[in-house]
């Protein structure tokens, strides 16, 4: 067994001190849901482990006077499911996010460790990417913002540098007639890993759409944000051949693996249509916001 | 190594322990505290059988530190009857014979009454659902849900 310390920082700056200080085998613990998996597997043995639920940046949901949210990054998904207004507003969000594992998975699971951890197949993600969630970080150098999408930077690694924790997320405030979803396809019903993730965000206005953002997770090294897919939606009544387009985009966009899960012409074809299906959903739940 | 000093509440009870900074809560509850009730089926978050609550949420006890219990409060099986009196979920388990081997039965107790304590009136979908990180190698969970279903009835009528 190694030397491992385990420390519980009440402030920010005592966090970020402890986990600048441990250097590079230093870990986050937010609800352990993968770190705890890969200590076990002896994938991963910390010197420090920075456990970040006491400190109140990371653990608290705030709702800010433009109604946007400011959501912690080691909120639980149970947390965040019972929040009065945020599923509300950004009900594809708290679809990926609890999606994540079974009930007990729920109870500990984080948006933060869920991005952090890095794996393209992550569930919330692509939903924070079509959300248009901003990433707030604290390191020994100050704080900085950067968007969901520019955080990780392939599988299990992310652009954070050496002592800089990610402390919120941050969704904007929303127009009238704006909604989201995300939807999966997994082989089982439960307790799988996406092989397509997708998730949309968008605005209508008198039937035309006015504003998409899409998130695509398992078609690439990292989560997508697919571009050209929302440009095809912008603009469109959401009628059959804008569908098609932004379909045939994201399907383009796709560069993934071959496993045992999917191979890369079942990825890239599940990817357009998850994309309709999805958009579908956001369509309808937009109507009545 | 360092141990550390947690102070904790099990089971309604004041506790103090000593743990390894790497231990988990579930070899913390079965190595030092004697615990035994909480299982270890696989140790990654997949079966349940390791569930107990931390300030009344259901949690993987193999996914948690046991540093992590500090100032919190743990329930786990070995709380769930009063004494020689079985709660109402781990009597109609024997009466309807919802357990075969057993090894599964502390964690879907455990994970049942959390669903019950938040909302005493499921649909056997979200029985299911609540249910689906418990696996059973046994049962083949129609007993599992009918008897949490069928508590979940009497324990209304009991409240009237
Ligand atoms: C049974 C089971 C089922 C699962 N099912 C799914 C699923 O369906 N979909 C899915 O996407 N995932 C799934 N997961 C993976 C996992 O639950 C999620 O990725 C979860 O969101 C991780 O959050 P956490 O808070 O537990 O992270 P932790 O394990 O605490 O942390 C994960 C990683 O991120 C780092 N980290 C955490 N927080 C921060 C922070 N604030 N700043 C910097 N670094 C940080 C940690 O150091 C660690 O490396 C499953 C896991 C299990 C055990
Ligand atoms: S032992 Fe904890 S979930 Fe299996
Ligand atoms: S009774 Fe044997 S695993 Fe459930």
């Amino acid at each position: 067994m190694t030397d491992t310390q385990y420390v519980a920082p009440q402030t920010l700056d005592e966090a970020v001190g402890a986990f600048a200080a441990g250097g590079d085998d230093a870990r986050i613990l937010a609800g352990g849901t993968d770190l705890l998996v890969q200590m076990e597997a002896g994938v991963v043995s910390p010197g420090v482990i920075v456990d970040v639920k006491q400190v109140a940046e990371l653990t608290t949901i705030e709702e800010t006077a433009d109604s946007g949210f400011v959501v912690g990054a080691a909120v639980s998904g149970a947390a965040l499911e019972e929040h009065p207004r945020f599923g509300e507003v950004w009900p594809g969000v708290l679809e990926g996010f609890n999606l994540i594992g079974s009930t007990q998975i729920q109870g500990r699971a984080s948006l933060g460790g869920n991005l952090c951890n890095g794996s393209p197949a992550a569930d919330s993600v692509p939903a924070m990417v079509a959300a248009g969630a901003v990433a707030t970080i604290q390191g020994p150098d100050g704080q900085r913002e950067l968007p969901v999408e520019d955080i990780p930077t392939g599988p299990g690694s992310t652009c954070l540098a050496p002592g800089e924790i990610l402390v919120s997320l941050t969704f904007p405030p929303r127009p009238a007639g704006s909604s989201d979803a995300y939807l999966r396809m997994i082989p089982r019903t439960e307790m799988d890993i996406a092989v397509v993730g997708v998730g949309v965000s968008l605005t209508i206005e008198d039937g035309v759409c006015t504003a998409a953002r899409v998130g695509v997770g398992a078609v690439a090294p990292t989560v997508l944000l697919v571009e050209d897919a929302a440009k095809a939606l912008i603009g469109s009544k959401l009628d059959d051949a804008a569908l098609d387009a932004a379909a045939g985009a994201c399907s383009a966009a796709c560069n993934p693996i071959d496993d045992k899960r999917g191979t890369v012409a079942y990825r890239t074809k599940v990817a357009g249509v998850l994309l309709k299906r999805t958009t579908e959903i956001a369509a309808e739940r937009a109507q009545g916001a | 190594m360092a141990k550390i000093h947690v102070t904790t509440k099990i089971n309604g009870e004041p506790i103090e322990f000593l743990c390894d900074p790497s231990e988990t809560m579930l070899d913390a509850l079965r190595n030092e505290l004697g615990l035994t009730g909480s299982k270890e089926g696989c140790g990654s978050g997949d079966c349940g059988a390791c569930s107990i609550t931390l300030d009344d949420r259901l949690v993987c006890s193999c996914l948690m530190l046991a540093a992590e219990a500090e100032g919190k409060e743990i329930n786990t099986i070995e709380g769930m009857a009063e004494g020689e009196n079985l709660h109402p979920l781990q009597e109609k388990f024997l009466e309807e014979a919802a357990l075969q081997c057993g090894i599964c039965t502390p964690g879907m107790l455990v994970a049942a009454k959390a669903l019950l304590d938040q909302n005493p009136n499921p649909t056997e979908t979200e029985v299911r659902f609540w249910l689906a990180g418990n696996l059973c190698r046994c049962t083949g969970y129609d007993k599992i849900i009918r008897a949490v279903l069928d508590t979940a009835a009497e324990m209304r009528e009991a409240a009237q």
